[in-house]
């Protein structure tokens, strides 16, 4: 933190124009956001790609968690912590519930990815390509200057967001409680299911199945 | 602070939870690269917010706002995206994405139907071998 | 009730006798006789009260128009002269005498009461086109009658003769319709006017364009109804439908509506001289061609068959030589005792059990089992060989008297030529008509072998009506007093010169043939030769059904049998062999018509099974391939669809950028 001060300090002291602000004389913010942002993508990228299912979740925590310090970093505060609230405290935490509830397999699985997988690449990297091209072609020049007082604090997003958004805000809490009834109605053990003999016997087999494939390993 | 530093950084996580969203087999591992798409539209959002509200004097901080709002969207996504995972869990003993194919076309015209059932306990075995 | 009236009940009442019985033959079978007998019976009386008011005068003409048809009016019209009124007495005589003869005959066919119905709408169609004086409603009873002879020949499906007889006869029959029709048309079109009347006051007046065509046309269609050359292959064949149906055929109705339309519409024929000869010609061909092919036949029903086509011979040679009085006389009298002919042939045929003169030659006693047929049936012989005083020989003698006159150069009415042909055809006929009408009867009732089979008393209603029709076999002829009254007034009285010649090529005929008969009888018994219907006790129509069935397994062929004891086999000698299958007429036309037809189907068949369907193979062959990578494509694996759907939006975006920055 007192180094993203700082950073903005010395920022502050050079001239405004964008022009004079080089790729090649980064600020210290700009070191500090680069870092960040290169732990936070090498997690995404080990988050994807990992066989391990569980450490997946951990790697997607790092990730976010990266995440909720570039935000920082942007001076954005209130956005920051509740990202960690949120995604890092509940959300992954019920993603490690569904794959334990999904009985996912401890340890490396070979089969994480799906045979789609080179596709996939060809695809990601593509859109990367022209993503990263067209985002840099066009803020190649643009400058965000972060001094003066922070753009998202909680007073100022609080402000902004009950004088502003008070209505879009509360058909969110609409939106929540019709999730919440939403997920309990497909969490809860339909009664149809258990009667057909064919339903009830397919996820047993499976079971079983599964059970096998661990005892063999 | 470049823009273009949160830009760029936005784009390739948003790549990278693209390329997990196709590759990865297990529906889970699909929610977790759809979290990772999201936020990068998130850091999307928070970085123009800071540019526009310095530059262009605006108070209105719609771009916090909406990060606001889509993290309360994804953390419900989230919930009724696991509850369906476990629905299909519990109805075909399998999470994978891959042999969900109910809508495929089958071999016979009038096979349609059973193909995703038919189908899982082959690959199952299969897979058994492949660790074994 | 007016005239008008009661020429109107006069086809109405059969015809309703026929809908009722089709729609009561299953609920009420009790009703189905009387609805049979009794609209004919009163048909017949109306049609004599009409014949008695319209006495010979002025034609009665009374029309109605339904509704405008546009730029030729079709009307319901009556036109009823002195020939409509006497064929229309002829037309209810006969089928009243058919269908009481048929309660009889048909007494335990579980067919019977549509086979009545089908009778009476016969008769009703013959009665409107006798009355009719619209060439369009003429047409209407020409086709139902055509329709009928198909059901009725057709009655005993389960025998394939019987199926394959019905369709040739509505085939050949339909052969001529068609330029029969466009004639008409024709004829409508040149005169505006589809009234008979109309058209002959055009005819009149010369305003006939195509008078040639035309004729010919209509010459076609009358040859199919009428059985003359060369469209008379059906009728030997038709005698695979019931004795009764036979006789209501060659007596009164259908043969004999081509004869009358000839005479109602003669002067259309007359405007065209090379019509006439056509005309002469062809009866000439028909008449002796078909006495030699009776010379030959082995089915007794055959004989009379071929006999009927040589007797339309002589009524179209009267027409050829423009003497139409003649031809009805001649179409009356005949009538009469072919009706007589063949009603007394199904009489014989249940009493023997076999319709082959071959059988009947080799038994004894048939006369004495069955009198009345012989006694009648004799009668109506000697009309058909024209042995004065009989019917026969009145009305056949107007018809050589009329060849006669033109062809010694009276040709007003007729080019002298067809004077010529129907004269030389119609004297040699008579030898040949004579030969085969005593060897019918010798061979019938003069067999020597064993004894007949006896079944017990014929029914009454089948032997009254015999002795009703032996009346006008016999004593018709004497009408040639009074007749051209009721005619165009030309005088019908024999001529010296043609009876003597007539009569003694006549007794010449009968005597050859009696002298081979005695030649040859003795070879009978040698040969014995036999086939007798498996159920001799059984209903008559039954009887025959199974004597025209087993004629064929029995003697090899339906028209023919290796008789060594046949008088005319010894009398025909080579031609035998070629005049029992009359003249290999149907090999020609299967040569000519039918295996080009088929040969055509099948170059149809090939061309839509092979070419046209190769087309729709094709055509259905590369959206079944896109269909089948499609399919390949839908693999329900949702990651496989986000991929390319996310792929396209990638190539979309990088083009949509690439265009808008410029590069």
């Amino acid at each position: 933190m007192s180094l993203a001060a700082a950073t903005a300090a010395a920022a502050r002291a050079t001239t405004t124009a964008a022009e004079s602000h080089g790729f090649l004389s980064p600020t210290g913010v700009e070191i500090a956001f680069l870092l960040v942002g290169l732990v936070t993508f090498g997690a995404a990228i080990v988050t994807v790609t990992t066989k391990q299912l569980v450490h997946a979740a951990l790697w997607l925590v790092m990730a976010l968690g990266g995440l909720a310090v570039e935000y920082l970093l942007l001076t954005a505060e209130f956005i920051a912590w509740v990202q960690v609230l949120i995604y890092v405290g509940s959300v992954v935490v019920l993603l490690l519930f569904g794959l334990m509830l999904t009985k996912a397999p401890i340890g490396r699985s070979p089969d994480a990815d799906s045979g789609n997988r080179w596709v996939a690449l060809t695809v990601a990297v593509a859109a990367a390509a022209a993503l990263v091209w067209v985002v840099v072609d066009a803020f190649r020049t643009t400058w965000v200057d972060l001094k003066g007082p922070a753009a998202g604090s909680t007073e100022v997003t609080g402000a902004s967001l009950f004088q502003n958004w008070v209505l879009p805000f509360e058909a969110l809490s609409v939106l929540l409680l019709a999730a919440l009834v939403g997920a309990i109605v497909l969490s809860r053990k339909a009664k149809a299911d258990a009667t057909t003999p064919a339903d009830a016997a397919t996820p047993a087999g499976a079971q079983s199945r599964r059970s096998e494939k661990e005892g063999t390993r | 602070m470049h823009l273009a530093y949160p830009a760029v950084l936005s784009a390739l996580l948003f790549c990278t939870g693209l390329y997990g969203v196709l590759a990865r087999r297990n529906a889970i591992l699909v929610l977790m690269s759809v979290e990772l798409m999201l936020n990068a539209v998130n850091l999307n959002l928070v970085a123009f917010d800071v540019w526009l509200s310095r530059t262009a004097r605006d108070t209105l901080h719609s771009g916090q706002a909406l990060t606001l709002f889509t993290i309360a969207i994804a953390a419900a996504e989230i919930g009724i995206g696991l509850a369906i995972v476990l629905a299909v869990y519990r109805g075909r003993g399998t999470s994978d994405i891959d042999k969900l194919r109910d809508t495929a076309e089958g071999p016979a015209p009038d096979d349609s139907r059973g193909d995703g059932t038919e189908e899982a306990p082959v690959t199952g075995d299969e897979k058994a071998e492949a660790t074994a | 009730m007016t005239t008008t009236t009661l020429a109107v009940l006069v086809p109405l009442l059969p015809f309703l006798g026929a809908a009722a019985g089709l729609l009561l033959g299953r609920t009420a079978p009790g009703y189905v006789r009387p609805l049979a007998v009794l609209p004919s019976l009163t048909s017949l009386v109306l049609a004599v009260l009409v014949a008695v008011r319209q006495g010979g005068g002025q034609a009665i003409n009374a029309a109605t128009e339904l509704t405008p048809t546009g730029s030729v009016p079709i009307e319901l019209a009556l036109h009823i002269d002195g020939f409509a009124a006497l064929v229309a007495v002829l037309v209810g005589v006969v089928a009243s005498c058919v269908q009481i003869y048929s309660t009889g005959y048909l007494r335990d066919d579980p067919r019977y009461p549509s086979y009545a119905a089908l009778v009476s709408l016969f008769t009703s169609a013959m009665l409107l086109v006798v009355y009719s004086g619209d060439l369009i409603v003429l047409l209407v009873g020409w086709e139902v009658m055509g329709i009928c002879s198909y059901f009725l020949v057709g009655h005993y499906w389960e025998t394939p003769e019987a199926r394959a007889a019905s369709i040739k006869a509505f085939l050949v029959t339909k052969l001529g319709d068609v330029p029969f029709l466009i004639g008409l048309f024709a004829l409508g079109t040149d005169a505006g006017s589809f009234r008979i009347t109309t058209v002959l006051g055009t005819v009149a007046s010369g305003g006939l364009h195509h008078p040639t065509l035309i004729a010919l046309l209509l010459l076609a269609g009358v040859a199919g109804k009428s059985a003359l050359f060369p469209l008379h292959t059906w009728l030997p064949d038709a005698m695979a439908g019931p004795t009764p149906v036979s006789a209501l055929i060659h007596a009164a109705t259908m043969v004999a509506a081509g004869i009358y339309f000839v005479a109602r519409l003669l002067p259309v024929f007359q405007a065209s001289s090379a019509a006439m000869v056509v005309l002469a010609v062809m009866a000439a061909v028909t008449m002796a061609g078909s006495a030699l092919a009776a010379l030959a036949q082995d089915d007794i029903k055959r004989v009379l068959a071929y006999s009927t086509i040589g007797q339309l011979g002589y009524m179209a040679g009267a027409l050829a030589v423009g003497d139409r009085g003649a031809a009805v006389f001649h179409l009356l009298s005949h009538g009469a005792f072919k009706a007589l002919l063949f009603l007394a042939a199904g009489v014989i045929i249940h009493a023997s059990g076999t319709n082959s003169l071959a059988v009947m030659s080799r038994m004894t006693g048939l006369r004495s089992r069955v009198p009345d047929a012989y006694w009648t049936m004799t009668v109506a012989l000697l009309a058909l060989a024209a042995i004065p005083p009989f019917s026969g020989f009145f009305s056949k003698e107007a018809v050589l008297g009329a060849a006669e006159h033109v062809a010694t150069g009276h040709t007003e009415h007729a080019p002298g030529s067809a004077g010529w042909i129907v004269l030389v055809a119609g004297l040699v006929t008579a030898v040949l008509t004579a030969a085969y009408a005593t060897r019918l009867w010798l061979l019938t009732f003069h067999g020597r072998g064993v004894e007949a089979p006896d079944h017990g008393k014929e029914p009454r209603s089948m032997t009254a009506v015999l002795w009703v029709l032996a009346v006008p076999s016999l004593a018709f002829g004497l009408a040639y007093g009074p007749l051209p009254d009721w005619f165009d007034g030309r005088d019908l009285t024999p001529v010296l010169t043609t009876s003597v010649l007539g009569t003694g090529l006549a007794l010449v005929g009968g005597i050859i043939t009696y002298g081979a008969w005695r030649h040859t009888t003795a070879l009978a018994p040698r040969i014995p030769l036999g086939a007798v219907a498996a159920h001799p006790d059984a209903d008559a129509g039954v009887v025959e059904a199974e004597a025209i069935a087993s004629h064929a397994p029995a003697f090899g062929d339906v028209a023919y049998a290796a008789d060594p004891a046949d008088p005319g086999r010894l009398l025909l000698g080579p031609l035998h062999r070629h005049a029992a299958v009359g003249f290999h007429l149907d090999a020609v036309y299967n040569v000519l018509f039918v295996r080009p037809v088929q040969a055509g189907a099948a170059l149809v068949r090939f061309l839509d099974r092979e070419v046209v369907d190769t087309y729709v193979r094709g055509a259905a062959a590369l959206p079944r391939l896109l269909g089948a990578a499609v399919r390949r494509a839908q693999t329900g694996n949702v990651q496989t669809y986000v991929s390319a759907l996310l792929a396209g939006t990638v190539v979309l975006v990088v083009a949509a950028l690439l265009v808008a920055t410029g590069a």
